[in-house]
């Protein structure tokens, strides 16, 4: 059961090459623009990457989803050994639960940064920080 | 000069990372072997619940989801006091027009599916893809749709605090009621059932109800905050 089309290195870790390069266009932008907003959606974008990553970590080639459906089941008894001859073609589901979490912190990170930004708005009338200066020393 | 020292930097810094990550073998090497394969097997036999991810996030690691539902709550407040603004000074939704007839029309229409989808999603976190969280997110984009659609629909923030802090006080005394009766937080009191069944997992199904719920009202309460911003 290997699904593997090409034995390229480049294929097989495409996921990971793909979460490299989304962390890293997330972290350009918090680093280089010059406005808040851009900041805020780079670190955004550097959350997703990270999330892509450690999913991608725990892929299992040709895996099923960690759900014991009964479409899965098809009728089996429930004993042990089914339980672990199942669970052998299953992908992990540990990062899965960690991402469900990051994804919320993530949120609650973007919201509160996002808050901060509209009252810096208020209070400067702009958004470049290059034009808010007043707690440069 | 800026942007030649960030992208260098970031340059060494990405060739590291897939140096690192290239020697994991793909699809094939897990970080997580023993902790996977207990999870995977208890999850079935012992909770009798199908969906193994949710029953890492409600049971096997319930504290932690308590912790995660307590820093939603942590951003909505902090969210709602940053931008805290009196009662007199209110200012206008930044929303000032109402939608077309099509819009509104359409919207009140799709507005009770989308909540029904939302709490579906939530009822049957343990046995489909979804959950607390998955299911809260989709009844708050249910009222935002609204919110966008209606130039004066208004959430009550009163309404909106009440349910949030009655889920999460269920949250914390189930946990509590299992501390007391079994000797550990979130200690599971009720029967597992049969697998695959809606009545089964014991306090999974009840932990992420409460979760959807105070998910959904903390999301619409951030909206809404969000929303009214304008000066």
């Amino acid at each position: 059961m290997d699904f593997r089309l090409f034995d390229l290195k480049i294929v097989e870790y495409s996921f990971f090459i793909t979460s490299v390069v989304v962390i890293l266009i997330g972290l350009y932008g918090a680093l280089v623009k010059r406005s808040l907003i851009k900041v805020v959606i780079g670190l955004s974008v550097f959350d997703s990457g990270v999330n892509l990553l450690l999913i991608s970590v725990g892929y299992l080639t040709s895996g099923t989803a960690p759900i014991y459906s009964p479409g899965l089941l098809k009728g089996m008894p429930l004993t042990l050994e089914n339980i672990k001859k199942l669970s052998e073609g299953m992908v992990d589901p540990v990062p899965q639960a960690l991402v469900l979490t990051a994804i919320v912190i993530g949120f609650g990170v973007t919201a509160v940064a996002l808050s901060l930004v509209i009252r810096l708005y208020r209070h400067h009338k702009t958004l470049n920080i290059d034009e808010i200066k007043n707690l440069k020393w | 000069m800026k942007k030649v020292l960030v992208i260098s930097l970031l340059a060494v810094f990405g060739g590291y990372l897939l140096k690192v990550l290239f020697q994991i073998d793909f699809g094939h090497q897990f970080f997580t072997n023993g902790v996977k394969d207990l999870y995977l097997v208890a999850s079935p036999e012992k909770l009798k619940v199908a969906n193994v991810v949710t029953a890492i996030v409600v049971n096997f690691r319930g504290f932690d989801t308590l912790g995660e539902v307590t820093v939603l709550f942590l951003a909505t407040t902090a969210m709602a006091s940053i931008l805290y603004k009196g009662r007199h000074q209110l200012g206008e939704r930044a929303v000032l027009f109402s939608g077309s007839s099509i819009v509104t029309t359409g919207s009140k229409l799709l507005f009770p599916a989308i909540i029904l989808l939302g709490v579906y999603v939530f009822i049957h976190g343990h046995l489909t893809p979804g959950g607390g969280f998955q299911g809260g997110v989709i009844v708050a984009t249910g009222f935002l749709l609204m919110l966008m659609a209606y130039k004066d629909y208004s959430v009550s923030h009163i309404v909106l605090s009440v349910v949030e802090s009655l889920a999460g006080i269920t949250f914390a005394s189930l946990g509590l009621v299992g501390l007391i009766n079994g000797g550990s937080f979130l200690n599971d009191f009720m029967g597992n059932g049969t697998l695959n069944a809606l009545f089964s997992g014991g306090l999974i199904p009840i932990i992420y109800i409460t979760v959807g719920f105070k998910v959904g009202a903390e999301l619409t309460g951030l909206i809404y905050t969000a929303l009214n911003e304008k000066d």
